[in-house]
């Protein structure tokens, strides 16, 4: 795997994104920290200072601003991985109602994403080196009538993700899709933990993230149950598929 | 939303608590402003409290296990400040390699700073340098009218001292300034005696306390006759190897479902204690040297410990007796070892005489001895209550932390300033134990 002497986390004050910043510090990465709200940055960016002796820089960012996207690239030429961790989870039930929620969740997950890393791709590819760590989810490998939005979103960055590591191959630039299950954060708060064991804390999925990068994987499911869970569970005949509740 | 996850350490079955988990400080003043007088908060940190100080049942929980921020580090002076919810095994995780270790450590480094401060910790060291409290210069605290206070010995001075010790019912801890120990070494110089009764306890624990800084004994409390109150005594200081290597985070081996009932009896428990004396006395006399994580943190090599007991789950206790007051102590050891109740993790050192800022706070001049019981239901709420009248009678102090049994009265009886203390409880805030004690 390439060196990894600096890495940008794009969405830093999320739950996964505060937890990678965290552990990439502890190993010695100098970090750019990216995030929209300037205030919550610097919180963490703080911690991190005080729990290593890396250098961690800020930049304030909205990655939904899609006109932004070449001066957020421009500042992060010199960074070996970028982590994008960015994302919202949707109210389907208002989703089916409203194409606005549904717009705007499929412009946050999907479409800011594919800007950015398509962006970034070709100035690593350019340059020779990087490795874009996308994390996608699970719920992008089938769609249930739960969060088939979410899902759609989180689906079309899964198969971006496929087609540029495919086009990269052998530039020296890598593509990591990571594919989380339940993730135990703030932005999961308002939903009962059931079943408890499928629900693991960011601190978890980070170290399994930054495991899987420095090995070179391509996809990651992270805890590593979920690759078995999808497998069954892509592999049901749509017959069968559409009459569940999952 | 409601969850089982929060429970007491003791695992004693308790219901399901409804929590919120901000993940800024800036989440709190809101949470705050929705409770209500028949709806209260507690503040949770890490859930080491052995009863149910830490579970607020008719009420909810503020886990402040998100707000485990590190605010400054100042590297020169050894000053930290942080968020409450930060682990005292993460804080020396930063702390460590910059030669700064933490003034005052409970049996566990699974505490959080905020937890350590509502139950004003006190450690090995407490003859030396007191309870956790002594080293907490300010505190920020949130109370539920949407007040922002700073508080220290210099300002808000009552709100401090209530809040020192003052189990998360004076409000909640956005932040605190932590002061920091200097050391020269991770490891641990440790020195390990025999000792046989009580009486040979206090020789030692009087001829060491002005050489070394950390001082404890593990006491059988399981043992009659030639073997009563027969110990082991270790006698601790940092090194001065230059060696600073932080403890990682993680147990060696984890209890992987809780024992059966039986596993745990009268002659099992013996046995151990046999094997474990016998294992410690070979070092008899001598120093070896040990990295703080052993010495200080044994049982968190062992995840979830806690259930060895058994589904019941256990009851600490955990009481100090004043120094003139070593045959009620030893009465009291009697006690417990003619029930059979007794467990092999007893605990037995000599507090000091600092006094703690705190109000409520536990530690005072005397003997204190911690230990375990199975729950064997009624049985042991029987001996509990009777140790407690033991106490009492004494003019000793039982330990909040530790506790779910104790009374209004004998809460009242230990805990002088409690009237004082009462002035400043935030009217939102309660937990099972307050309601329960403050009658």
């Amino acid at each position: 795997m390439a060196k990894q002497t600096k890495a940008a986390i794009l969405g830093a004050t999320a739950g996964l994104g505060q937890s990678l910043a965290r552990q990439l510090a502890e190993q010695g990465t100098d970090l750019i920290l990216l995030a929209r709200d300037g205030t919550k940055l610097e919180t963490v960016a703080v911690d991190v200072r005080a729990r290593s002796g890396v250098s961690v820089d800020t930049q304030i960012a909205d990655f939904d601003s899609i006109d932004t996207h070449n001066e957020i690239v421009s500042s992060l030429t010199d960074v070996d991985v970028v982590y994008c961790v960015y994302g919202t989870l949707p109210d389907q039930q208002l989703c089916e109602q409203d194409w606005q929620a549904a717009y705007a969740a499929l412009h946050t997950n999907a479409l800011s994403v594919i800007s950015l890393m398509g962006r970034l791709a070709n100035v690593f590819e350019n340059r020779g080196h990087g490795t874009l760590v996308v994390v996608s989810s699970v719920a992008g490998d089938r769609g249930r009538k739960s969060n088939y939005v979410y899902g759609t979103a989180k689906g079309a960055l899964s198969i971006f993700c496929e087609g540029l590591r495919n086009r990269l191959n052998g530039t020296g630039v890598h593509v990591v899709t990571v594919k989380p299950g339940f993730i135990d954060t703030p932005m999961t708060a308002h939903i009962e933990k059931k079943p408890a064991v499928l629900w693991v804390d960011a601190n978890k999925v980070a170290s399994d993230i930054i495991r899987a990068v420095a090995a070179g994987k391509n996809n990651v499911y992270t805890p590593w149950f979920w690759r078995y869970i999808l497998l069954i569970i892509t592999h049901i005949p749509e017959f069968i598929f559409k009459r569940l509740s999952l | 939303m409601s969850s089982s996850r929060y429970r007491a350490w003791a695992h004693i079955p308790s219901v399901a608590q409804s929590a919120q988990v901000p993940m800024w400080r800036d989440n709190l003043a809101a949470l705050l402003a929705d409770a209500d007088n028949k709806n209260t908060l507690l503040p949770f940190g890490n859930g080491r409290s052995y009863g149910d100080s830490c579970l607020n049942s008719k009420g909810g929980l503020i886990d402040s296990k998100q707000l485990d921020r590190m605010l400054a580090f100042d590297r020169e002076q050894g000053i930290v400040q942080v968020e409450a919810g930060i682990s005292f095994e993460a804080l020396l995780q930063c702390t460590v390699p910059h030669g700064w270790f933490l003034p005052v450590s409970p049996g566990t480094s699974q505490v959080s700073v905020g937890g350590a401060i509502a139950n004003d910790v006190h450690g090995k060291n407490h003859h030396c340098d007191g309870s956790f409290g002594h080293f907490v210069q300010s505190i920020t605290l949130l109370s539920s009218t949407g007040a922002v206070r700073e508080c220290s010995l210099d300002t808000n001075k009552d709100l401090f001292c209530a809040t020192i010790g003052g189990l998360g019912l004076t409000g909640f801890i956005a932040s605190a300034t932590i002061r920091l120990l200097r050391i020269d070494s991770t490891n641990m110089n440790v020195r390990t005696d025999v000792f046989h009764g009580l009486e040979e306890f206090a020789q030692l624990s009087k001829e060491r306390r002005d050489d070394y800084r950390y001082t404890v004994a593990w006491l059988d409390c399981a043992s009659n006759k030639r073997a009563f109150a027969r110990g082991i005594f270790l006698s601790a200081n940092h090194g001065t190897d230059g060696e600073k290597v932080a403890a990682q985070s993680g147990h060696k081996v984890s209890i992987p479902l809780s024992f059966p009932r039986f596993a745990l009896n009268r002659y099992t428990i013996r046995a151990f204690n046999e094997l474990y004396f016998r294992a410690q006395a070979r070092h008899d006399g001598k120093t070896l040297s040990r990295h703080y994580q052993s010495y200080f943190y044994p049982l968190d090599a062992v995840g979830q410990w806690n259930r060895i007991y058994g589904r019941g789950g256990f009851h600490q206790y955990q009481f100090v007796v004043p120094l003139s007051e070593m045959a009620a102590m030893e009465s009291i050891i009697k006690r417990i070892v003619e029930s059979g109740l007794g467990s092999f993790l007893a605990v037995l050192k000599e507090f000091g005489s600092q006094v703690s800022p705190g109000m409520l706070s536990f530690p005072r001049e005397g003997y204190c001895l911690a230990l375990d019981f199975a729950n064997r239901g009624e049985k042991t709420q029987r001996l509990i209550n009777e140790l407690d009248q033991m106490v009492l009678g004494a003019g000793g102090a039982a330990y909040p932390a530790k506790d779910r049994l104790m009374s209004a009265e004998s809460f009242a009886a230990y805990f002088p300033r409690l009237s004082e203390f009462k002035a400043h409880v935030d009217p939102k805030f309660s937990s099972d134990f307050w309601r329960r004690v403050h009658g």
